[in-house]
């Protein structure tokens, strides 16, 4: 979503760094909010961080932050009034952008036939405040998905174009984190209309700020700014440095197409069956998975008809069911169609990893299943049965 | 693949997810589970397709099912889909009559290699009503005869009563140079044919293994040794095509649910080389 | 009009068999002709020979009660007809009969059980022949009983 720059050199360039000052960041909002914007960012619910729509930004978890690890997240207080500082909670914009239910279109019965009224793509204007540059990898996954196919999602792409999006660098890295390992983060750098990082030093507080597009750039004018100065950029490169080198898991991802597709019969697939309960959570929080089902419905007369497109998995036992019965009965069988999809698979489909490293799957699974530890688990097996295989060969 | 591009669909909606209605001129029984319907329309070319590729039908209130196009793809103004009653959606569409109306997205999917095969000798292979995907190619392969070799179907049902389009088939085997065997699992009463499953018709069958395609349909068992035995006879099995099923909802890519290995059903099937899909089903619930 | 030695020779059953068993078969076969619905052998009678189908049909029957006979398989050009001659109790445990007009080549089973007992090459030559064909009916008949066509629903 990179505008080409039509301005002078001054104003929208690609390394143009302007800060943003705490007190100024409500007129932001409210900027947005004039411009016909819902407002929607982090916000804290039920002891967690979810996506809600918000009135201002006393709305956002100011002073939070979360403790996250396989099966666990909590939520603690900061010592400070951090607007952002936590990374990723259950909802990615996945909630927005391939919403849990959709309708398709109606229909009513007319003489022997149907009427067909089709659901208009249009969308609310909405602000997107919040998201990491792992849900912005994630969206340009979902882009390839939907939009870059032999055919296009037009509802789908409806609302893309009506999103406008704040994304933040993270100032910390959670427990689950890898996009290192996935090279997509933590620094943003694709898909945003403006992108802060919060700076909270030397007893100030405010945001080092990037324009991506045209229209960042205008929304961003309307708000007090003015160039970043030396001190200020290094501070905000320096937490983001600071960010990737405190990543809580890792992946390697050499060569991890060829190794899961050869591991289709590796006995670590019956040790994670053994604990993964296909409750689906995985591909719930996961930002990429795009799995749905097609429910057709009618009411109770039978004139009125409507197509759903709702949120599936490919954990359950119907997801596969053909000819009487599921194609993939076993957990085992389901477990590994996710991982390597997710990791392997996809590449061939969509030319990119389907994973962004964000952590959610191992942070929300229920008996904690790492899918980092998985892959290592695997990728050693095969190590170790050379260095035996070497080791034979000695006397 | 050579691709053979049908025109466009006249007149589609914008959200790929539309049905088009369309009004039945007729259902026909074939056997006691099987029927086909038949739509039509006053454009010429309405129902442009290649001969393999598939339809998402859809019952008002009742819901979707994907249907293989088993018409004459030289004849695009009548759409014909030959079917089991298995569900609900086709327990509907069987009590479908003329001048009632179904929805209608498609055609979808890759198609049988019928120009591919343009100077080969053809071996077609059908299984049950495997034989419905497959008489589209029996189609334009008769309408161009003289551009293939050897033509042969090898056809295995149940029983004799499972067998499609018998009056057909006889005059195609009186006809056009169309070698016909069939062979049931179970004979009943007056049967005078084979018995015995179709793989035992391949060692016999007329064909030059170096220089043969072969369309395999039927269920995936039946392929599976089918292809086998094509390649005991000497045929590679990129020159083996078959078509493939899995759990579909959206038909195009967008649901997830047709996925086999890395390919999608909807998308890069459903017809497939063997030497594609073999090595994928070799791995049990893939 | 080919002669009985040229046919047995180019049969795949028969390929590579030495000259010698080749001329013994000749000695133990004839000409046979079936008419339509004519039995070739029947469930309990004495198995003494097997058959190779040079042109026609053979049903393999079994009489099953007040359901009739039913066909459980088709045998036709080039196929061999019965192994019942090769283990004791050396007795037809189906019914043969061609569906329509066949012609076949009778081989003297019980002729090539003894010459087997006295050369054990011979015995195992025919053995290897006949234990492919048993694998390869076992396969189709084990396809045959996954009843593939079934609906489920």
């Amino acid at each position: 979503m990179m505008a080409a720059a039509s301005q002078s050199a001054t104003r929208l360039q690609p390394s143009t760094r302007l800060v943003l000052e705490r007190n100024d960041f409500e007129q932001l909002l409210q900027t947005l909010k004039r411009r016909d914007y819902r407002l929607v960012g982090p916000t804290v619910r039920e002891g967690a961080i979810v996506y809600g729509e918000l009135d201002s930004a006393a709305d956002l978890p100011v002073g939070w932050t979360d403790e996250q690890n396989g099966g666990s997240y909590r939520l603690r207080r900061r010592g400070d009034q951090a607007l952002f500082g936590y990374v990723v909670g259950p909802h990615s914009a996945k909630m927005f952008f391939h919403p849990p239910a959709v309708r398709l279109w109606q229909a009513k019965r007319e003489d022997r036939g149907f009427q067909v009224e089709e659901e208009k793509s249009e969308s609310p204007r909405t602000a997107l405040i919040g998201l990491r540059s792992c849900d912005l990898h994630a969206i340009a996954v979902q882009d390839r998905v939907f939009l870059h196919g032999p055919k296009v999602d037009p509802l789908y792409r409806a609302r893309r174009e009506n999103a406008f999006i704040i994304a933040i660098n993270c100032g910390k890295a959670g427990g689950t984190c890898f996009c290192v390992s996935m090279n997509t983060g933590p620094k943003v750098t694709l898909g945003f209309d403006l992108a802060l990082t919060e700076v909270l030093k030397d007893g100030r507080h405010y945001f080092v700020v990037e324009a991506g597009t045209e229209r960042g750039f205008e929304v961003l004018s309307e708000v007090p700014n003015r160039p970043a100065q030396d001190n200020e950029v290094a501070a905000a490169d320096l937490l983001v440095q600071r960010t990737a080198a405190q990543m809580g898991r890792s992946m390697e991802t050499t060569g991890i197409k060829e190794l899961l597709c050869r591991s289709y019969e590796h006995p670590r697939w019956d040790d994670v069956a053994r604990r993964c309960l296909t409750c689906a959570n995985c591909t719930m929080v996961c930002p990429t998975c795009f799995c749905t089902n097609v429910e057709d419905v009618t009411d109770l007369t039978g004139e009125h008809a409507e197509r759903w497109q709702k949120w599936d998995s490919c954990f359950t036992m119907d997801f596969s069911y053909l000819h009487g019965g599921s194609v993939r009965p076993s957990a085992k069988a389901r477990y590994r169609q996710w991982m390597t999809h997710k990791l392997a698979t996809w590449i061939d489909q969509f030319g990119s990893s389907g994973c962004v490293g964000c952590g959610r799957c191992i942070t929300w699974c229920p008996v904690g299943i790492d899918i980092t530890e998985e892959v290592r688990a695997i990728r050693e097996s095969e190590r170790s049965i050379s260095t035996q295989g070497a080791n034979h060969g000695n006397p | 693949m050579v691709a053979l591009m049908p025109p466009p669909m006249v007149a589609s909606a914008q959200h790929p997810m539309v049905p088009r209605p369309y009004t039945v001129c007729g259902v026909r029984r074939e056997t006691y589970d099987t029927f086909t319907l038949e739509l039509g329309s006053e454009h010429a070319a309405e129902f442009a397709f290649a001969a393999g590729q598939f339809n998402m039908l859809y019952v008002f209130g009742v819901g979707e099912v994907p249907i293989s196009i088993s018409g004459n793809p030289t004849q695009p103004n009548v759409l014909i889909h030959t079917t089991r009653e298995v569900g609900a959606v086709t327990r509907a569409m069987r009590q479908l009559s003329a001048g009632d109306v179904l929805g209608v997205r498609g055609p979808f999917g890759s198609h049988w290699p019928v120009e591919e095969a343009a100077g080969a000798d053809v071996v077609i292979v059908a299984g049950g009503i495997g034989l419905a995907p497959l008489r589209p190619a029996l189609y334009h392969i008769l309408a161009h005869r003289e551009r293939y070799g050897n033509v042969i179907l090898l056809y295995g049902t149940r029983t004799p009563a499972d067998i499609l389009y018998k009056k057909e088939l006889k005059q195609w085997e009186a006809g056009l140079r169309l070698p016909v065997h069939i062979t049931v699992d179970r004979a009943a009463g007056a049967w005078r044919g084979s018995v015995g499953v179709v793989t035992t018709l391949i060692p016999r069958a007329s064909f030059d293994p170096r220089n043969t395609v072969a369309m395999v349909c039927g269920p995936e068992v039946m392929m599976r040794f089918t292809a086998r035995e094509l390649e005991k006879r000497g045929v590679k099995p990129e020159n083996i095509y078959v078509s493939m099923e899995r759990n579909m909802k959206c038909a195009v890519g967008f649901c997830g649910h047709c996925q086999l290995g890395p390919t999608f059903i909807c998308k890069d099937g459903p017809v497939f080389r063997w030497s594609r899909i073999e090595p994928l089903i070799a791995v049990r619930e893939i | 009009m080919e002669t009985l030695e040229a046919i047995l020779a180019q049969h795949p059953f028969f390929d590579r068999l030495e000259q010698r068993y080749l001329d013994l078969l000749v000695g133990c076969a004839s000409n046979v002709r079936f008419d339509a619905r004519q039995f070739i052998l029947r469930e309990g009678e004495e198995a003494n020979h097997f058959y190779l189908i040079r042109h026609g049909k053979v049903a393999l029957e079994i009489f099953a009660g007040h359901r009739g006979p039913i066909t459980v398989e088709t045998l036709e050009d080039g196929d061999i007809v019965g192994w019942s001659w090769l283990f004791p109790p050396y007795r037809w445990r189906f019914d043969a009969r061609a569906v329509e007009i066949t012609r076949a080549i009778a081989l003297d089973g019980k002729c090539l059980r003894t010459k087997s007992e006295q050369d054990h090459d011979l015995g195992y030559e025919l053995l290897k022949r006949f234990a492919r064909i048993v694998e390869e009916r076992l396969q189709a008949t084990r396809l045959q009983l996954l009843d593939v066509y079934e609906v489920r629903s």
